[in-house]
């Protein structure tokens, strides 16, 4: 993987933009040591490090615009970062960028329960959002396995989606609106505490770009009133391909689960292994949730248990308490941490359409034999979001670069079968190379005049997203 | 009336023209500032694509009526989420609404505040862009962060970006039983506060419209298997009996008339006057209705404020500032050419409207002007 080398004109004169970024922030708010800024050289793709020119930590709105507005005048490119928990490297620098973080902008702005939206700074995190509501009854539906750590910044720019996204779909079916700055420190307001748009749905543009059009620092979000309840049951099946037909099964039956999450035999050990779940040995495990009041509950689970008794379920545990339901979910929630006890892993986010799943779950235990790599898959078989989990050795000369190519390999499938690179994660710079597996010349020039709206002078996260061939030349124009 | 057969055919048609077009789907929503120019038609890209009712998930061409959508759908118990609304009734015209114009306006009805908008369904296009070329954006999965949204920026753009040519749909299963809950004499504001109990409930309420008037109607929608919507109903009349007796309707013909009704915004059918549709938090929608004057009709809890006024009346000065949208849906050309169908923008957003169409549309052949 390669990165654009740095602009040697912008590292020249350093100094200067350091100290212009000194005098429009309060001092803790610039940092340009060495030291410190390696703190902000990856995110969650941690094979990949560069530490940035420097990092900026604003407090608010008008912060942030004028950091743009002084990188902009400067020609200095900028990253903007939420937490950075990134797994496709959404947040990495490059020598010559400036670190705009939101981190230090949490707070809650306005919490209206009448007409359900919470508007808050989107340094926030995910978590922290369904927690100042909580107490009234109230949650943020999109959970990303990193909601504890990830901020609400990055999960419009990545447009994160989670395991119960099936029903209540990502974060752009639950984004309201906005307040954004643009790269040259113009500040606007899209949308707001109402629905939809008045003009173009500028919104739904933004949500998802990868940081490349705009950063933003506020955002009003749809609220729900909790359920209920909830209650999962786990099912344990001897071949992938059943367990897949049983998920199909399911949601034709008319049943709309809020999470239907499916592991393999080699995920399902090494959760085992880690968390002691006591899920069975099996080569296929679905974990279906529902929601509702307690007869709601029972009578789903009632129809989801005849459609996957027809499917010979080699176990099938029905959560009765509380407890229970824990222990279903413990396995699953720490399978990332359980494969990463093994080994180091890549963990992918391809999407495919869900009747492809057993013919794909096949092609990848093939390419398996061909690498010589093991994986895992865990994923959100609802919708055909999948991650199979790569392990490799990373202190093994030459493995990273078989890993990435099974990976790629992996994802050309998914495109191949009608589904897409990325359902969750985004492109980053993990997957920006592939692009043109996905989309024609026309279709990336298409989206590459969009940025050239928004950010003409391709300032903002400019090496992320589209091949880098693709976007030279933008890049490169002064 | 130029009508290509195929998405090639459109392409070429696009690129070769050397003025505007008019782009025409079904004829059914007249919305817009009037646009001159060569109609080209859409309804020789019809036809169902491809239906995976295993995977929720349609893809149909832009020209197939949207009837055709439906009775695919209804024959696997499936449907669009998003209850589109039919403008024939309201607009005065015929026609037949097709599957692109309902995205080219991103067209959604009493759904929406509960399963999303058109553009929160549709997963992917295909369109014919101003220089005719031809354009692929998100796909047939609904999980899918693969580039730039384009899907949502088509959805309501009007055909002023682009022609669609293919559009795919996540879909949903038709519950097995629904109830209307009904409660009379309310007035707007203590209507909106009922509206807002039962959407704060955890009982699903996925309809909430309020129809003023001499004897007002105060609706809350619930669907699902039968004996939770029972259960439930009777969870909604005992949160609900503070505001007056509520009556609760199961007959499934009964609730489907009343909810097309709302949707369709039937009480203002052959009725004469302009009609606007406002979005704002729907706490503000009372107040909105009262500084229109004229007639109101209450969906999304409040939210979607639809409005009948006297012909060219001017609602934007009567309206003054507000959070939120008013658009134009009806009135006769020379009204709808000299108004702000469209909100007007601040001027940041407004130059980037404007940037991305000169991008999309750099001649701009495509619907000129009908977004203003």
């Amino acid at each position: 993987m390669d990165m654009p080398a740095p602009n040697v004109e912008v590292l020249s004169y350093r100094a200067r933009i350091v100290e212009r970024l000194r005098g429009a922030l309060p001092a803790d708010a610039v940092i340009d040591d060495p030291t410190e800024t390696r703190a902000y050289e990856c995110d969650g793709l941690v094979a990949y490090r560069c530490p940035p020119l420097a990092a900026v930590l604003p407090r608010s709105t008008e912060e942030v615009a004028a950091v743009l507005r002084i990188c902009h005048e400067e020609g200095v490119p900028v990253v903007p970062r939420g937490a950075g928990t990134s797994l496709a490297g959404g947040a990495l620098p490059t020598a010559d960028s400036v670190i705009l973080g939101v981190a230090r902008m949490t707070e809650v702005l306005e919490t209206d329960y009448d007409n359900r939206f919470i508007h808050v700074q989107t340094g926030r995190t995910n978590l922290s959002v369904t927690g100042a509501v909580e107490e009234d009854g109230f949650f943020y539906a999109p959970d990303p396995s990193s909601q504890l750590a990830c901020a609400i910044a990055g999960n419009i720019a990545m447009n994160s989606g989670g395991a119960h996204c099936l029903k209540y779909g990502v974060t752009t079916n639950n984004l309201l609106g906005v307040t954004m700055v643009l790269m040259d420190g113009t500040i606007t307001q899209i949308g707001g505490a109402h629905l939809d748009a008045g003009g173009l749905d500028l919104l739904g543009l933004i949500c998802g770009s990868e940081g490349q059009l705009g950063v933003v620092t506020e955002a009003w979000l749809r609220i729900l009133p909790k359920p209920e309840g909830a209650r999962p049951v786990l099912m344990a099946f001897d071949s992938s391909e059943v367990a897949g037909q049983c998920v199909s099964d399911i949601i034709k039956a008319g049943v709309l689960p809020v999470a239907i999450e499916f592991m393999d035999r080699p995920c399902i050990r090494a959760c085992e292994a880690h968390a002691h779940a006591g899920y069975p040995d099996c080569e296929a495990l679905l974990i279906v949730e529902v929601e509702g009041s307690a007869d709601e509950i029972d009578e789903q689970l009632g129809l989801i248990k005849q459609i996957a008794a027809k499917h010979e379920p080699v176990e099938l545990r029905e959560s009765g308490s509380e407890e229970e339901s824990a222990r279903i979910w413990l396995g699953r929630k720490s399978a990332f941490g359980a494969m990463g006890q093994i080994n180091d892993y890549m963990c992918l986010d391809g999407t495919i359409p869900v009747s492809e799943l057993p013919h794909v779950l096949r092609r990848i235990g093939e390419m398996s034999k061909t690498y010589g790599l093991d994986v895992a898959n865990v994923f959100h078989a609802g919708d055909g979001n999948m991650h199979p989990l790569i392990l490799f050795d990373a202190n093994t000369p030459g493995e990273l670069e078989k890993c990435e190519a099974f990976g790629a390999e992996i994802l050309k499938l998914c495109v191949e079968v009608g589904g897409c690179l990325t359902g969750e994660h985004g492109v980053g710079v993990e997957k920006r190379d592939l692009m043109s597996a996905q989309f024609s010349d026309a279709d990336i020039e298409a989206q590459l005049r969009v940025k050239d709206v928004f950010d003409p002078a391709w300032l903002l996260n400019p090496a992320k997203v589209f091949p880098l061939a693709a976007t030279e030349t933008r890049r490169a124009a002064p | 009336m130029i009508r290509p057969e195929s998405e090639a055919e459109l392409a070429e048609t696009v690129a070769a023209s050397d003025g505007p077009l008019r782009i025409v789907g079904g004829g059914t929503r007249p919305v817009g500032r009037p646009v001159t120019g060569a109609a080209l038609s859409t309804a020789g890209l019809a036809g169902i694509a491809l239906y995976e009712p295993g995977a929720l998930t349609i893809v149909a061409e832009a020209g197939t009526p949207l009837s055709e959508v439906r009775t695919t759908l209804e024959a696997e118990g499936q449907r669009l989420p998003f209850e589109p609304m039919d403008h024939r009734g309201l607009m005065n015209t015929d026609g037949t609404p097709t599957i692109g114009g309902v995205a080219a306006a991103n067209v959604s009805g009493p759904r929406r505040i509960q399963t999303g908008a058109c553009r929160d369904s549709l997963i992917g296009v295909r369109f014919v862009d101003g220089r005719g070329e031809i354009i692929s954006n998100g796909g047939r999965v609904m999980k899918n962060v693969t580039g730039y949204d384009l899907v949502k920026l088509m959805a309501g753009s009007y055909g002023t970006l682009g022609v669609l040519t293919r559009l795919s749909f996540k879909v949903l299963p038709v519950p097995e039983s629904q109830a209307t809950l009904t409660v009379e004499g309310l007035s707007d504001t203590e209507a909106v506060r009922a509206m807002a109990a039962g959407l704060s409930s955890p009982f699903e309420v996925n309809g909430a419209a309020h129809l003023p008037g001499d004897a007002p109607r105060t609706l809350l929608r619930i669907e699902g298997f039968a004996s939770s919507v029972a259960y439930r109903a009777g969870e909604l009349v005992r949160l609900l009996e503070r505001f007056g007796p509520v009556t609760v309707e199961r007959d499934p013909q009964a609730c489907a008339e009343t909810w097309q009704g709302i949707r369709d915004v039937a009480p203002f059918h052959n009725r004469a006057g302009d009609v606007w549709r406002v979005s704002v938090k729907p706490s503000d929608g009372p107040a909105i209705a009262a500084r229109a004057g004229g007639a109101a009709l209450f969906d999304w809890g409040g939210g979607l404020v639809w409005l009948l006024v006297p012909a060219g009346t001017d609602l934007r000065a009567r309206l003054g500032a507000f959070e939120g949208h008013a658009t134009l849906i009806r009135a006769d050309a020379a009204t709808r050419a000299a108004a702000d169908v469209f909100q007007p923008e601040p001027a940041p957003l407004s130059r980037i409207a404007a940037g991305l169409r000169g991008q999309f549309d750099p001649r701009g052949i495509l619907n000129p002007g009908l977004m203003g």
